[in-house]
């Protein structure tokens, strides 16, 4: 009697795992993982979209742009996720990893533009530099004030240092942790676009270079605040002396308070940032997997709802919170993308 | 004599000091429960102040014409016919009507008061009552958040106010009128998650971590206490157990993220269960809580006078019979208390949940265990690092609702301690 107990139970016991352990368990809501830059973008046509279709609302992870691409390439399967945003392009490695496990077919949607502003209080001495100065002002090694060919630590310790007719005010940046897709692109675009073209780093190698220009100096003058902007906001605000890195929608987000500096002569309005004049702005995507389509319900709408003009167009809702639109003829190329799904080949990568 | 007299002399000499030292002893401790007090009071102040306003909403009520050729609609059955609709005129028509001074010219300016998912609400109540289609109802719908803010936190330095002087003035104009108020947030309790902060609730993070600490609680209790049994009652004393012992021990100081891994790397990658669910949350949690019980219930058990044991062997009990009749029913007062304090525990902890997916925006109430959810401190966590001011309050607010989860389950904790417990 015991022994058929222990049996059925063993029995009992195999089944239940090995139930929750077939890999292919069927799903109806849409997942997304990626970029929390695109976020609070992708939050909002989801909401959207589960309150005026059928479909359920779909489920958004924000596990920043390689995290997501490393989940969305994992594999077919309705473990994976179906989308996944981005605020860079998908690298040709990632294209890869793609291919090798089996998500052969992806289509690419690049939905606009996103600016990164640095801002300040509306009280405080307001910034008009170059990124060149921005690269003086937070590099971790700079040209010598002496000699131009030569690093040193970073010697300045206030903005009028570097050139007089900025404020004279110690230098003192608050920005985003390395984990951040803001801090990278911050880095890439700001950082080394004010670098590279200095005498000092012209000879070396793209690596070498790569690591003088987008160190960050770490005695005191660049503060990390953590992944939470409005603490950054709060504290520009507490703070006259203080400026603060982040993307564009928190700037427009509270822009009785803040003002924005002029980098290279351009201040960030949406309308600069979405034609590329504005020097530090990057564009955001996100890349749908074809296999799931028909699988997973609903993933065709739903690209197609992200992309109709009642979100994306001029006067879309996507705008009202801070998403830097694309101009009329792109949007309709998107929306002829989304009806079409055309595949994304390695060539448009490169 | 003298000798004797000297050292009274001696310790009369001393008592000054000695008393001193105890007063000055008794002064550190009541520095140190003061700075203790004063840590929570500011916590609770600063939690309070920013959030009760999260409990309250503000909404329009108006005098709604249905008029169906306004909403291109003559039959609010027909499914395709809603779908295609127009919801957002009649309220924006019922609206200009009570704003004194606007016209069909300001009508954006007007629109920009009403919540943007109005018209959805809208839309809901017509598909639950067809019939009102052409008539006129008195309805109430959410306000836009701006206009939320506005009517909260009006000169409060910490909040952005968005509106136009002129949207100001009419929002202080339909205050006065009574047709924007302020009232409960019910909404808060009975929605999930959303991007608009006014439509924004908890019910959905309230849901998951119940769903959540229920497979916790399912599995970790029987689990642990059968392992706190075993080690304590029947377990040879040797190497091995010994080593069990220990490693059952550093396992309750591991830091939680590490459950996280573990829990991503078995059950999600090898077993392939979905991310975000809450049978994974819970089983991850599960083993985060299982250290906690299984030492908290052994101490239970050690605490059972071993006179109840020899007195059950010696009527002849069998090893099992004391365990179950006599040991385990004494020990269930501590082994219940130390349960319910790991599942407080569990109920705060948001670092192994990150790593499983249970940090995302979900908007749909969860209504099963293999249903996308999140839980409580992550819904915090995600609202606290939301662009929209007006999600602070939320999030303290929903802070409030943790913690009287907490509270409420530390107070169960000790109710049933004072309650069931014996003394010998």
């Amino acid at each position: 009697m015991i022994k058929l107990k222990t049996a059925l139970t063993t029995v009992a016991l195999a089944g239940s795992i090995a139930a929750v352990s077939t890999p292919a368990m069927a799903r109806d809501t849409i997942s997304i993982v990626g970029s929390s830059t695109v976020y609070p973008f992708a939050t909002v046509v989801a909401e959207r979209f589960g309150s005026s279709t059928d479909f359920p609302t779909p489920k958004l992870e924000s596990t920043g742009s390689g995290g997501g691409l490393k989940l969305f390439c994992a594999g077919i399967g309705t473990q994976h996720p179906d989308i996944t945003n981005a605020s860079r392009r998908m690298k040709t490695s990632e294209y890869d990893l793609c291919q090798k496990n089996g998500v052969k077919d992806i289509t690419e949607f690049r939905i606009g533009s996103d600016g990164i502003v640095i801002a300040s209080s509306q009280k405080a001495d307001n910034l008009d530099i170059t990124l060149e100065q921005l690269f003086l002002a937070l590099g971790k090694q700079v040209p010598s004030p002496d000699d131009e060919t030569k690093l040193v630590a970073n010697p300045y310790e206030k903005w009028s240092d570097i050139d007089s007719s900025l404020p004279n005010v110690a230098i003192r940046v608050m920005g985003p942790p390395p984990t951040s897709g803001t801090r990278d692109s911050f880095n890439e675009l700001a950082l080394q676009g004010g670098c590279e073209d200095l005498p000092a780093v012209a000879d070396m190698s793209e690596d070498d270079m790569e690591g003088v220009c987008q160190s960050v100096r770490e005695d005191g003058a660049f503060i990390e605040a953590g992944e939470n902007d409005n603490l950054i906001v709060q504290k520009l605000i507490d703070d006259k002396g203080l400026y603060g890195v982040f993307g564009y929608s928190f700037l427009e987000e509270n822009s009785d308070r803040l003002q924005a500096a002029t980098l290279n002569g351009m201040v960030p309005t949406a309308e600069a940032i979405a034609a590329d004049e504005y020097p530090v702005a990057r564009s955001l995507f996100f890349y749908v997997k074809k296999a799931h389509v028909g699988v997973v319900p609903g993933i065709a709408d739903y690209a197609e709802f992200f992309v109709s003009p009642s979100a994306m167009g001029q006067n879309g809702y996507l705008k009202d919170v801070g998403l830097i639109v694309p101009p009329r003829d792109a949007l309709m190329k998107l929306q002829d993308k989304a009806s079409n799904m055309p595949n994304l080949a390695k060539e448009e990568l490169m | 004599m003298t000798d004797q007299r000297s050292q009274a002399e001696i310790v009369r000499q001393s008592l000054k000091r000695r008393y001193r030292k105890e007063r000055r002893f008794r002064a550190y401790g009541i520095l140190a429960i003061a700075i203790a007090l004063s840590a929570l009071v500011v916590l609770f102040v600063d939690i309070i102040g920013k959030g009760y306003t999260g409990f309250t909403k503000t909404t329009i009520t108006m005098e709604v014409e249905l008029d169906g050729e306004m909403m291109y609609l003559d039959d609010a059955t027909d499914k395709k016919q809603i779908k295609m609709a127009d919801f957002v005129e009649p309220l924006l028509q019922a609206l200009i009507k009570q704003v004194p001074g606007a016209t069909e010219e300001n009508r954006d300016a007007v629109r920009d008061l009403l919540n943007p998912y109005a018209s959805n609400e809208l839309r809901d109540m017509l598909e639950q009552n067809p019939e009102w289609l052409g008539t006129t109802q008195t309805l109430t719908v959410l306000a836009h958040t701006d206009v939320d803010v506005y009517v909260k936190h009006a000169g409060d330095d910490a909040y952005s106010i968005k509106l136009s002087d002129r949207q100001q003035r009419w929002v202080d104009q339909l205050v006065e009128k009574e047709v924007v108020q302020t009232s409960f947030n019910d909404v808060f309790f009975s929605s999930g998650d959303s991007r608009d902060p006014s439509r924004a609730g908890i019910l959905g993070a309230i849901v998951g971590s119940l769903l959540t600490m229920l497979v916790t609680l399912v599995l970790s209790f029987p689990i642990g206490v059968a392992a706190a049994i075993y080690l304590e009652e029947f377990a040879p004393q040797n190497k091995l157990t010994d080593f069990i012992e220990v490693n059952i021990n550093n396992l309750a100081a591991v830091p939680s993220i590490i459950f996280g891994l573990l829990g991503l790397a078995v059950f999600i990658n090898l077993f392939g269960m979905p991310r975000s669910v809450p049978v994974v949350g819970g089983l991850v949690l599960t083993l985060m809580t299982l250290p906690t019980i299984i030492i908290s219930s052994r101490a239970a058990i050690k605490s059972v006078p071993p006179s109840i044991r020899e007195a059950a062997e010696g009527i002849g009990a069998s090893k099992m019979q004391v365990v179950l009749h006599h040991v385990l029913p004494l020990a269930m007062p501590g082994m219940l208390t130390g349960s319910i304090i790991g599942m407080a525990q569990a109920l705060g902890e948001t670092a192994p949940l990150l790593l499983i997916g249970m940090v995302a925006f979900i908007v749909d109430v969860p209504d099963g265990f293999f249903d996308s959810a999140t839980v409580l401190p992550v819904q915090v966590f995600l609202w606290a690092g939301s662009p929209e001011l007006a999600f602070i309050e939320r999030a303290s607010a929903a802070i409030m609702v943790l913690l009287a989860f907490l509270v409420s389950m530390n107070a169960l904790a000790i109710w049933l301690r004072k309650r069931l417990e014996r003394r010998w």
